[in-house]
C-alpha cells in the first residue's frame, strides 16, 4: 500500500544569473514499512526532495500526496499539524531542545498532540528503553553522547506514531560504532512498528541496510532498486 | 512541558548574559526610581512651603475679589459656606483672613504694608506662624496688638512694646487709623515677607477697616497635596457664585511652571536611561534569536504552531524585562525609604540658595506608590516593543535557511 505518492516533483531556484533546478520533475511512490535510502552526490537534490517530501520546503510544480492528503494544498498551520502527525524527523545533527532532557525531549510532540500525561509518560519511558538509553531519561542533550543523542532523536521522532519518519544523513556526524548501533534501532523499529523509513544519505553503511535505494542525480532519479536484506 | 518551562530555562543557557542584560535594567530601574523619588520628594517640599507657609491648599474668596483684591469685594462668612468647607471629608483644618493694604507709621517713618487679619490659633495650626516669632510673644484672639515682621520693624525702628500707627482707606471708603502696640517680631525666612507684613488679630483687622464679620479669603488645608484633585473638584461643584475656589497650583502658577519644567528635564533624563536599556536588551534578544534559528526552525518542523513558539519568545523577553525591574524595585524600595526618612543634608552655596528661598537645605525623597510601578509599566512597555521582534521573526522564520543554517 502506497502511503507516499509524489508526481511531477519540482523545485527552482532562482537567482539574478541563474536558474537552477534542485529537483526536476520526480515521481515516485513509498509502501508503508519501507527502508529507503535516496543516495547520490553532494548538490544532487536529495535533501531538497526530502525538505519538500516533509511538508518543510514548497516545491515549485508537484504534487506529494501522503495518505491520500496533497500536503502542499493544506494550509500553514495544517501542515504544521499535518507534519506532527504524520512525519518523524531525524536530523543530521540531532537537533534535540538542549534545554529539555532526553525524556522532556521525546514528550515535547506528544505533549504538543495534547496526549494525556499519563499517556506521554508511559510512551516516553518505553521508546527510550527501546532505542536502549532508558538509564539517561532524565540528561540533557549537553550531557549524552552523538550517539545516544541521535537515538534520542530517533525516539523523538517516533513518538507521534507517524506514519514515516525522514532521517537526512542521521549518521554523518557518528563514529562508527555509533553508526551501526543507530542503524541496527532503526531497522529493529523499521521491523517491530513496520514504521516506513527512508534516509537521505552518502552513507555506505546506511545503504547497506536498505531495502530499497533511489539514486539521484541533478533533481531527477537515476535509478530505483530493491534489496532483499536479513 | 509548558511553554513557560521552556522559556524559564531558556534563559539560563547563557546564564551571565540572562544576569547582565537584566543587571543592567536592574541599574536603569533603580537611577530612574531613585531620581523620581529625589524629584517628587523635592517638589513637595516645595509644596509644602508654598502650601503650609501661606496660600493653604486651596483658598475660597469671591469673584470679584478674585479679580479685584479691595476691600469692597470682601465677603461674610455665612452658614452655607461654612457647611460646605465642615462636610468636606478630605480638608484637615482651614482659616479666615482679611487681608489688605495700609500704610504703617512710627514717629516720622511711614511705610506701605500687608495687613492680615488673622483668627490666630486656626492660623498657627494651618500655617504655624508662632514659629516665626523671633521677640516677643504670639498673638490671641483678644487681642488689639500686631506681629510685624523683622525688616519692616527695623525700618520703623520699633520694638516688642512700641506702637505703630496703621492708616488707610477702609470699606467702602472709610478712613481706616489706630495705634497698636507691637506685640511680636516675626522672622520668615523669605526676605520679601520681611519688608512688608503685619499680622493682627481678625477682630482687630475687621474694625481697623471698618469691615465687620467680613473676610477677603478662606484658606483650607488637606493632609497632603495628593488628595487636592478630588477635594478640590467636590468643593468646586459645591461653591457657587459670588464665591470661587481656586487650588494653590491657580494661585502660584510660576511655582507649577518651574515643577513642569524640572519633570520635563528629568523626564529627558530617563527616556536616554531607558533608550539605553532598550538597545540592551534589544541586542540581547537579537542575538538569542540569531544563535537559536536553527532549534526554532527545528521545533516548527517537528509540529510546534509558530504562534506557541512566539509566545515561548516573548515569555522569554518578558522575564529579562521582569527579572531585572522586579529586582531594581526591590532594591530602590528600601533605598528611598532611608532618604525618605533622613533627607540628605544640603552644603554650601546648594544649602545657602535654599536657606534664602526659604527652603530647608535638605534632599527631600518621595515614597508615593505610582514612583515604582510606574518603572515597572515603563519596563513592560519597552519589553513588549522589543518582544515584537522574536515574534515577528517566529513568525516568517524560513524554515529551510533555519534547518540550513
Amino acid at each position: 500500500m502506497n502511503v507516499i505518492e509524489i508526481k511531477g516533483l519540482t523545485k527552482i531556484y532562482k537567482t539574478s544569473e541563474v536558474i537552477v533546478k534542485a529537483v526536476n520533475g520526480i515521481d515516485i511512490n513509498f509502501e508503508e514499512g519501507e527502508f529507503t535510502a535516496i543516495v547520490g552526490p553532494s548538490g544532487s537534490g536529495k535533501t531538497t526532495f526530502l525538505n519538500m517530501l516533509g511538508g518543510l520546503d514548497k516545491p515549485t510544480s508537484g504534487k506529494v500526496i501522503i495518505s491520500g492528503i496533497d500536503v502542499w494544498k493544506l494550509s500553514s498551520r495544517q501542515l504544521i499539524d499535518f507534519r506532527m502527525n504524520n512525519i518523524g524527523f531525524v536530523f543530521q545533527s540531532y537537533n534535540l531542545i538542549p534545554v529539555l532532557t532526553a525524556g522532556e525531549n521525546v514528550e515535547f510532540i506528544m505533549h504538543l498532540q495534547g496526549k494525556p500525561k499519563k499517556e506521554r509518560e508511559k510512551r516516553t519511558k518505553d521508546l527510550l528503553e527501546a532505542v536502549g538509553i532508558g538509564n539517561r531519561i532524565n540528561a540533557r542533550p549537553s550531557k549524552l553522547s552523538g550517539g545516544q543523542q541521535q537515538r534520542v532523536a530517533v525516539a523523538r521522532a517516533l513518538a507521534s506514531k507517524p506514519e514515516f519518519i525522514l532521517a537526512d544523513e542521521p549518521t554523518a556526524n557518528l563514529d562508527s560504532k555509533a553508526t551501526n548501533s543507530l542503524l541496527e534501532l532503526m531497522s529493529q523499529m523499521n521491523k517491530k512498528y513496520n514504521t516506513t523509513f527512508i534516509f537521505a544519505t552518502h552513507d555506505q553503511r546506511v545503504m547497506d541496510k536498505a531495502h530499497r535505494i533511489v539514486t539521484i542525480e541533478d533533481g531527477k532519479i537515476l535509478s530505483d532498486e530493491y534489496f532483499e536484506r536479513d | 512541558m509548558r511553554i513557560i518551562t521552556i522559556a524559564w530555562r531558556n534563559l539560563w543557557r547563557k546564564p551571565w548574559r540572562t544576569v547582565i542584560t537584566s543587571g543592567s535594567i536592574f541599574f536603569g530601574v533603580l537611577l530612574s526610581t531613585f531620581m523620581t523619588s529625589m524629584q517628587y520628594g523635592s517638589y513637595e517640599s516645595m509644596i509644602n512651603n508654598v502650601v503650609k507657609f501661606y496660600s493653604g491648599y486651596m483658598q475660597i474668596f469671591t469673584q470679584d475679589y478674585h479679580e479685584n483684591k479691595t476691600i469692597n469685594n470682601t465677603f461674610v462668612f455665612n452658614d452655607s459656606i461654612r457647611q460646605i468647607i465642615e462636610d468636606e471629608p478630605k480638608l484637615t483644618n482651614y482659616t479666615s483672613r482679611l487681608e489688605y493694604f495700609s500704610l504703617a507709621s512710627s514717629e516720622n517713618l511711614t511705610k506701605g504694608s500687608v495687613i492680615i487679619g488673622i483668627d490666630p490659633k486656626r492660623e498657627n495650626m494651618v500655617t504655624g506662624l508662632k514659629k516665626w516669632v523671633e521677640k516677643g510673644q504670639y498673638l490671641s484672639k483678644d487681642d488689639n496688638a500686631v506681629l510685624i515682621a523683622t525688616d519692616l520693624a527695623k525700618y520703623l525702628k520699633v520694638g516688642v512694646g512700641d506702637t505703630i500707627v496703621l492708616y488707610g482707606q477702609g470699606y467702602h471708603g472709610v478712613l481706616a487709623a489706630g495705634i497698636y502696640p507691637v506685640k511680636g517680631i516675626l522672622k520668615f525666612p523669605s526676605p520679601e515677607l520681611n519688608k512688608q507684613f503685619i499680622y493682627m488679630p481678625l477682630n482687630s483687622c475687621q474694625q481697623l477697616f471698618s469691615a465687620p464679620n467680613r473676610l477677603s479669603s478662606l484658606v483650607l488645608m488637606l493632609h497632603d497635596n495628593y488628595q487636592l484633585p478630588s477635594a478640590l473638584s467636590h468643593l468646586k461643584s459645591k461653591i457657587k457664585p459670588p464665591f470661587m475656589i481656586r487650588s494653590w497650583e491657580e494661585l502660584q502658577p510660576g511655582l507649577v511652571q518651574m515643577i513642569e519644567g524640572d519633570k520635563a528635564g528629568g523626564l529627558f533624563m530617563k527616556s536616554i536611561l531607558y533608550l539605553i536599556i532598550t538597545f540592551g536588551i534589544l541586542g540581547t534578544i537579537l542575538m538569542m534569536v540569531s544563535e537559536r534559528k536553527r532549534e526554532l526552525g527545528v521545533m516548527i518542523a517537528i509540529g510546534m504552531q509558530r504562534y506557541l513558539l512566539s509566545r515561548i519568545l516573548f515569555i522569554e523577553t518578558f522575564f529579562i524585562g521582569l527579572l531585572g525591574a522586579a529586582a531594581g524595585i526591590a532594591a530602590s524600595i528600601p533605598l528611598t525609604y532611608y532618604y525618605y526618612l533622613n533627607p540628605m543634608p544640603l552644603e554650601g552655596d546648594a544649602a545657602k540658595t535654599m536657606i534664602d528661598m526659604g527652603i530647608e537645605p535638605y534632599m527631600y525623597f518621595s515614597i508615593q506608590p505610582d514612583i515604582y510601578y510606574v518603572q515597572a509599566i515603563v519596563v513592560f512597555i519597552i519589553t513588549l516593543f522589543i518582544a515584537v521582534y522574536p515574534v515577528i521573526k517566529a513568525y516568517t522564520l524560513s524554515l529551510t535557511s533555519a534547518l540550513r543554517s
